[in-house]
């Protein structure tokens, strides 16, 4: 029986400690929540990351006040009521369309640290495994809400991404209707990608990141040269004062000082981007109204789905299917593709430098050519880059196989 | 030193994503198109023209030149412009085509040589001569037989340019160049102008009827109803709206859309007005965005002090 | 003393963030706001040239019931009542003054019951009976001619106001 004392002043330190653990949850989750030293600026990317997805849900709840979810009035209420009548609609308005866009830049810097720093093995599994679920989200998220504003961009996406739901030649077309629940994107199609984004998706969004927080506490993040030290050693030379001799540092205040830094800057870039620079976020083509009887000179994706829609185009619509699932899905498996046990920054391990690299130069290729007009040396080049990404996730297992080997024999 | 290689590393590779997908991609999605600043000799015109059709616009932009070099007599025009004011009175009223446009700042938005032209041949001067092919006559093709020697054509001009000049708003600008074809909603016009307030619905629908009836002819004479520009302003880029402006044809050959021969200010003003109404939040944006971004470097650099305290004795 | 330099420097930051975030709350009560379109159609004209004598007509202002009684002869006559060419009307917000509720009109007892809580206002909307706290609201007016621009404080108005009749 726990012992309650009556004389605590309410809501005291004392009496939050008696009923919530005030004391142990700050240790646990921030003054003795220890990250290594040895780590830089990438490492804040997920403070980053929390942030902006703070800022998103702030801004989409403003956005929220005077949207109208159907096809007549979609489009006039966030062009006309919300960017010109609403008090500051615009800027909640840009806000959230550059954040959702920026957000994806820094979702990928997070995975690709992670990769170079070779962060999803040795207990890590999870933290990969229920981050690439948030990317999943996320990209539900993004795809949902870039429907909301019902232009030619939000109609034609719909239109086509739905009907990769008819799987090529199984033509279950059945399917696609059910998911729009009309024979084109229409009224009720809106409305349910409506409810998806403003909370389905959020909900599994927030609990994810509960999760990936989670996964993370007790392996802890891992460090610039993937040491493995010993967590007790080094917390109990910090707590004895040395803090210059120890390996960590707690979360709050020392770790969190400098993402704090860091998420300055970044906001620095995030602002110039809304006030100054925002159509790549916000495309014009989707300031035309939805026509179901006129498709654009040009349509594609947001900058973050490229990669994966030009994997979709150079082949036939089953292959090209077939592609694109195994592109999504490779990812996922990584702290499974990759056998070697190194925990090291890929600078320090050979082979796999060259193929992270490849991999970055591959991803950026594909994202260019996704854009890119369909002809020509596009299409070659496209053809070329599809595959050299689907024979990357081979070459690791047989990169890694190798790596492991050598330390056997070594 | 480390984490500054890094950053440069990131904003390298971010760098070059941006510029891939934005300019890039848009330099290889949109062909270029050169413009003019709102002159018009015909240049792009006889340029595009086919093989037979070449002969015909040279001899037509070279009289435009003579034409313009010719003086005119204001006061003489006076006369000519009341044969104008046969169609071009103000009464909102469709005589075949869209409705004749409000004249009052012809003069201080249309071009010198584009009015010559027009008056000299309305197809020719908005480079919309394939239309006209067969039988079909210009709406404005009885012109000619009103003004059939240059000296006439050089007086009215005249007469247009100095009494139908004068201070012009950004929204008479729109209404005199464009609302005949192109409703703007986010600015309660139509193609009859601005829709009044009704007290009855009946009166409303009415009015709405008026209005369909006047769209469909305007769908019969362009082939299809010419888009809303309330939005334009964000759904095109500067350069696309400049260029296909001063020659449509340059951006869509083939495109029933006359050229309406608005000079360089002309454009400003109607620019001006689509901004105004498509891009409200511009001027608001501008103001605040310094403020913001002011914010955040003093916060950056806060935070930076802050975090040098928390760190100090940990290296 | 090195202590306190730390917390300074924690806290110059923490208010400057407060600063930040003062400004973000400025906007959100911004977006709070009334739109402009709904405050530039706060304004309704009426036309009081077609009242009859002691028949209750129900206009709408901003979304609320506007009472409008003309009043016959016998009727009490009061200085909330706005007069127009010798005739007398008694112009009001039709929402009982207790919890919002909108009151009938007794025609033959010459009074308004609220069915509510059972208010009873007379003629000139005062309350006679029950909970209502004041008389009914007298809603912003000018007189123009035989009409009244509802939502416009016009001088007949600012002098009832001034006279503290209003409600």
């Amino acid at each position: 029986m726990a012992h309650f004392d009556e004389n605590a002043k309410p809501f005291g330190n004392k009496w939050l400690d008696e009923r919530i653990g005030l004391n142990t949850l700050t240790r646990v989750l921030q003054t003795e929540y220890w990250i290594p030293k040895d780590i830089n600026f990438l490492w804040a990317m997920g403070m980053v990351l929390a942030a902006t997805f703070g800022v998103l849900l702030l801004s989409g709840i403003f956005l929220l006040m005077y949207y109208k979810p159907d096809a007549n009035l979609a489009f006039d209420s966030v062009n006309y009521t919300i960017m010109t009548e609403v008090g500051y609609g615009w800027l909640w308005r840009h806000v959230h369309g550059v954040g959702a866009s920026i957000v994806f830049l820094i979702i990928y810097i997070h995975m690709f640290t992670g990769i170079y720093y070779g962060s999803y093995k040795r207990g890590r599994e999870l933290i990969w495994l229920s981050g690439m679920a948030l990317f999943v989200a996320f990209s539900a998220e993004a795809f949902s809400g870039y429907m909301l504003p019902w232009g030619q961009m939000s109609y034609w996406a719909g239109m086509v991404i739905t009907n990769l739901f008819s799987l090529g030649s199984i033509e279950a077309y059945g399917l696609v209707e059910w998911i729009r629940g009309d024979y084109v994107p229409g009224d009720a199609y809106l409305t349910r990608f409506f409810m998806l984004h403003v909370l389905l998706i959020p909900l599994v969004i927030i609990g994810l990141i509960v999760l990936h927080f989670g996964t993370l506490r007790l392996p802890h993040v891992n460090n610039q040269e993937g040491e493995d030290f010993d967590y007790k050693e080094a917390a109990d030379l910090y707590k004895a004062g040395k803090v210059k001799e120890s390996k960590v540092i707690p979360f709050s205040p020392v770790f969190l000082s400098k993402d704090i830094f860091v998420m300055g800057v970044y906001f620095i870039l995030f602002f110039y981007l809304v006030f100054y620079n925002f159509e790549f976020a916000m495309d014009p083509v989707n300031f035309d109204p939805a026509d179901g009887l006129k498709t654009p000179a040009h349509i594609y994706p947001e900058w973050y789905f490229l990669w994966s829609y030009e994997i979709l185009r150079p082949f036939n619509k089953d292959i090209g299917l077939i592609a694109f699932g195994v592109a999504q899905a490779a990812l996922f498996f990584l702290p499974f593709i990759d056998r070697s046990p190194v925990v090291a920054p890929a600078h320090k391990r050979k082979l796999f430098n060259i193929w992270f690299w490849a991999l970055v130069v591959i991803m950026i290729a594909l994202t260019a050519l996704g854009k890119l007009p369909p002809e020509g040396i596009y299409n070659d080049l496209g053809l070329f880059f599809a595959v050299a990404f689907l024979c990357m996730g081979p070459l690791l297992v047989w990169i890694t196989i190798k790596e492991k080997n050598e330390m056997k024999g070594a | 030193m480390r984490e500054l290689k890094i950053l440069a590393v990131v904003t390298f590779f971010s760098v070059l994503i941006y510029i891939l997908v934005e300019p890039f991609a848009h330099s290889q999605m949109h062909k270029h198109v050169e413009g003019h600043n709102f002159t018009y000799t015909g240049e792009a015109d006889i340029a595009e023209a086919s093989d037979e059709k070449k002969a015909v616009k040279e001899k037509f932009w070279s009289e435009v030149k003579t034409i313009a070099s010719l003086k005119g007599d204001a006061t003489a025009g006076e006369a000519g412009f009341g044969m104008c004011m046969g169609c071009h009175n103000g009464a909102n009223m469709n005589m075949g085509g869209a409705i004749p446009p409000n004249l009052d700042h012809a003069g201080a938005i249309y071009d010198k040589n584009y009015l010559i032209a027009l008056i000299k041949d309305p197809a020719m001067a908005s480079n919309v001569d394939h239309k006209y092919a067969d039988t079909m006559m210009h709406p404005m093709g009885s012109v000619s037989s009103m003004f059939t020697d240059d000296q006439s054509i050089a007086d009215v001009v005249a007469y247009l340019l100095e009494k139908k000049a004068g201070e012009v708003t950004p929204k008479e600008a729109y209404k005199e160049a464009c609302v005949r074809c192109h409703a703007m909603r986010y600015a309660n016009l139509t193609q009859l102008g601005e829709t009044p307030k009704f007290k009855h619905e009946k009166d409303a629908l009415a009015h709405k009827i008026k209005v369909i009836d006047e769209q469909d002819a305007v769908k019969a004479y362009m082939g299809k109803l010419p888009p809303d520009l309330s939005m334009i302003i964000r759904a095109r880029s500067e350069s696309f709206l400049e260029t296909f402006v001063e020659n449509p044809q340059s951006q869509f050959p083939g495109t029933s859309m006359p050229r309406v021969g608005l000079s360089a200010e002309g454009y400003e003003k109607v620019k001006a007005y689509l901004t105004e109404i498509g891009d409200p939040s511009k001027p608001e944006r501008e103001r605040l965005g310094p403020w913001v971004l002011g914010f955040f470097i003093i916060f950056s650099i806060l935070a930076f002090l802050w975090k040098k305290e928390k760190w100090r004795g940990h290296h | 003393m090195e202590k306190e330099r730390r917390d300074f420097m924690g806290l110059g930051l923490g208010v400057f963030t407060a600063v930040g975030g003062i400004g973000a709350l400025y906007a959100m009560k911004r977006t709070w706001d009334p739109l402009p379109s709904v405050k530039a159609a706060g304004f309704t004209t009426i036309d009081l040239a077609g009242a009859k004598d002691n028949e209750l007509t129900v206009e709408k202002w901003r979304g609320k019931p506007i009472f409008v009684l003309k009043k016959a002869a016998d009727m009490k006559k009061d200085p909330r009542d706005i007069v127009i060419n010798n005739e007398h009307y008694h112009v009001s917000v039709g929402l009982c003054t207790h919890l919002g509720c909108i009151p009938a009109y007794k025609k033959d007892d010459h009074k308004f019951l609220c069915a509510c809580h059972g208010g009873e206002f007379d003629v000139s909307g005062r309350q006679i009976f029950g909970p209502p706290p004041s008389p009914l609201v007298i809603p912003p007016f000018k007189i123009d001619g035989t009409k009244l621009v509802l939502g416009e404080e016009g001088p007949e108005f600012k002098k009832m106001k001034d006279a503290g009749l209003i409600a």
